[in-house]
């Protein structure tokens, strides 16, 4: 329980430092990947990736199916070791520690650095319950502060009005763009710094799409946030920044804008032209 | 062109329409087959003993008298024993499910364990009787007591537990197991708090359907030496004691000495039946009332 306060403190300590250091100075760098390279059993899925995201920017990682952006971004809190028979090389610094360290506890790394998955995932439980499963397993046990916590994420997500009365009802009762903004105010229910976010709106109509994009660009401004998106406009409307992926490689990275408007690579404006993918 | 005429001209449509009939009605015969067997075995049965169910029936104490045997030692008796398999299967069944399903790396050690479990499923009932015969009744030196009667029964059904636990478990979809190692929880509080709940209605089902199993044992007990006419009620795990199945076969085994006895077979089958009955529909309310949309 002491261990979680402690890490909550340092966070909001850490950010309130950054903010004020933005004002004048460059961004902070979270995420630095050096080399990376990962296989599944035999298959080798991620070439030499080499990527920097900055904090409280709007990374986008686009690409076609199979192009291992969604293995990247799963890489960034080890989830994809979920999978048997993965292995990797290269680093991946975290605010300068390298996650693919052993040392490295994983638990502590995804309360830092929360994911929103393709399809929305609630849990079989009610709206409040959902919100308050993250500050529960971290050892928050006071009935009133969980009150808080949930109200407040349920309103950073920009789900609190729709929901308030009735968050004592399964979370299945929710429509779908609904259950997704759950499973972020679940998210943020942890405070990350770092929110990883896998084709959130995939599974979702154009309105429910439109609502989390906006979210997204809410959030920005208290949150680092990578997102995977099957869908260029969605990228070239909500990110700071674009990578384009391809066969496992990082084909393209830079400004969206100048992506969208100019790519460099011959492979990065056929796709977003349409000609493949 | 020519081929498309064949198909329409040539192409015995009555002929294979009447084969569809002909396989339709063999497998009707084969689910009718079942059926009737089972309505006549109910039937024989509760025309035989119904009219020696009553409250002394029961509730009385064994006798050799026909007229005055009741059941009340072996229905205690197989409760007793019960509650030694219950909570022994429960424990050790939903703790290997879990470490094989949950804990274990995929391997050749997971799925040399997991098929010999799957054996051991099939391997004959008496089998497992001479097992606690050996280890129970004389090894450990319990004697032919509850206890050693209900950890036999354990072991018998221990391997179909551990299975169905397994599958009870593999069905928790893995979205939401994801969600809650997403946000930094151990593999224990993941296990604890979203897989175990999710998969308890199943798990409940099948271990009362491998319980009804236990209950309806003969062979093993047979072995153990368990006592033909025993008159005190059991009041303990280091008591000797009888169950349902066993007293139906010894009664069926006189029934060439005292013809009654074939009477209090059946009697006895109509409330073992009942007591089945009651346990698989408990396992239906369960899932029913806990089953979860995902």
């Amino acid at each position: 329980m002491s261990m979680a306060t402690d890490n909550k403190v340092q966070i909001e300590v850490s950010n309130n430092h950054t903010t004020t250091e933005n004002n004048t100075t460059q961004k902070r760098v979270v995420y630095d990947t050096k080399n990376l390279n990962l296989w599944y059993s035999e298959n080798h899925a991620l070439k030499d990736i080499n990527l920097e995201m900055k904090e409280n920017e709007v990374t986008a990682i686009i690409g076609p199916s199979g192009c291992g952006k969604s293995t990247y971004i799963k890489t960034l809190n080890r989830m994809v070791e979920l999978v048997p028979g993965v292995s990797t090389t290269g680093s991946i610094a975290y605010k300068g520690n390298n996650i693919l360290d052993k040392a490295m506890n994983v638990e502590d790394l995804r309360t830092r650095v929360g994911m929103v998955f393709q399809k929305p995932n609630p849990f079989p439980k009610s709206i409040y319950e959902n919100v308050a499963y993250g500050p529960k397993i971290h050892g928050i046990k006071k009935k009133a502060l969980l009150d808080d916590i949930v109200e407040k994420s349920l309103r950073g997500a920009a789900i609190w009005d729709e929901v308030k009365d009735r968050l004592n009802e399964n979370a299945y009762g929710l429509s779908g763009g609904q259950q997704q903004r759950i499973c972020i105010a679940r998210c943020l229910a942890i405070e990350p710094d770092v929110i990883l976010m896998d084709e959130p709106t995939s599974a979702l109509d154009p309105i429910s799409t439109l609502k989390i994009e906006e979210l997204i660009k809410e959030l920005k401004q208290k949150y680092t946030i990578i997102i995977v998106t099957h869908n260029m406009q969605q990228a070239a409307r909500i990110s700071d920044r674009t990578v384009f992926m391809l066969n496992g490689e990082v084909v393209e990275f830079s400004e969206t804008d100048q992506l969208f408007s100019n790519p460099k690579d011959k492979r990065t404006e056929d796709y977003i032209t349409g000609r493949f993918g | 062109m020519e081929n498309l005429e064949a198909l329409h001209e040539n192409n015995k449509m009555d002929a294979r329409v009447r084969k569809n009939s002909i396989w339709k009605s063999i497998f009707f015969l084969s689910t009718l087959f079942g059926l009737v067997v089972l309505v006549v075995l109910i039937a024989r049965v509760l025309f035989q003993g119904v009219s020696w169910i009553d409250l002394d029936f029961i509730t009385a104490r064994l006798s050799t008298n026909a007229d005055r045997a009741g059941i009340m030692g072996a229905i205690l008796g197989t409760v007793w024993v019960m509650l030694v398999v219950i909570p022994v299967t429960l424990i050790i069944g939903v703790g290997s499910a879990i470490y094989l399903e949950l804990y274990s790396k995929k391997g050749i050690i997971r799925s040399f364990i997991e098929m010999n479990i799957s054996n051991l499923a099939g391997v004959p009932s008496i089998v497992y009787g001479l097992l606690g015969l050996t280890v129970f009744v004389r090894l450990m030196d319990f004697g032919n007591v509850v206890l050693a009667g209900g950890l036999t029964l354990a072991l018998l059904v221990l391997p179909i537990l551990i299975v169905s636990a397994q599958e009870a478990l593999r069905a928790v979809p893995g979205h939401l197991s994801e969600a809650s190692y997403g946000m930094g929880a151990t593999k224990w509080q993941t296990i604890r708090r979203i897989i175990l709940p999710a998969a308890i209605p199943s798990i409940l089902t099948g271990s009362i359907l491998s319980l009804s199993r236990a209950i309806g044992e003969t062979a093993p007990l047979t072995v153990l030496g368990i006592p033909a006419l025993l008159i005190p009620f059991p009041g303990g795990l280091f008591d000797t004691f009888t169950a349902l199945p066993m007293q139906i076969y010894y009664w069926t085994i006189d029934a060439s000495l005292v013809a009654e006895y074939a009477n209090l077979a059946a009697a006895t089958i109509i409330v073992l039946l009942l007591i089945l009955f009651i346990l698989n529909s408990v396992a239906i309310i369960i899932r029913n009332k806990f089953q979860q949309r995902y």
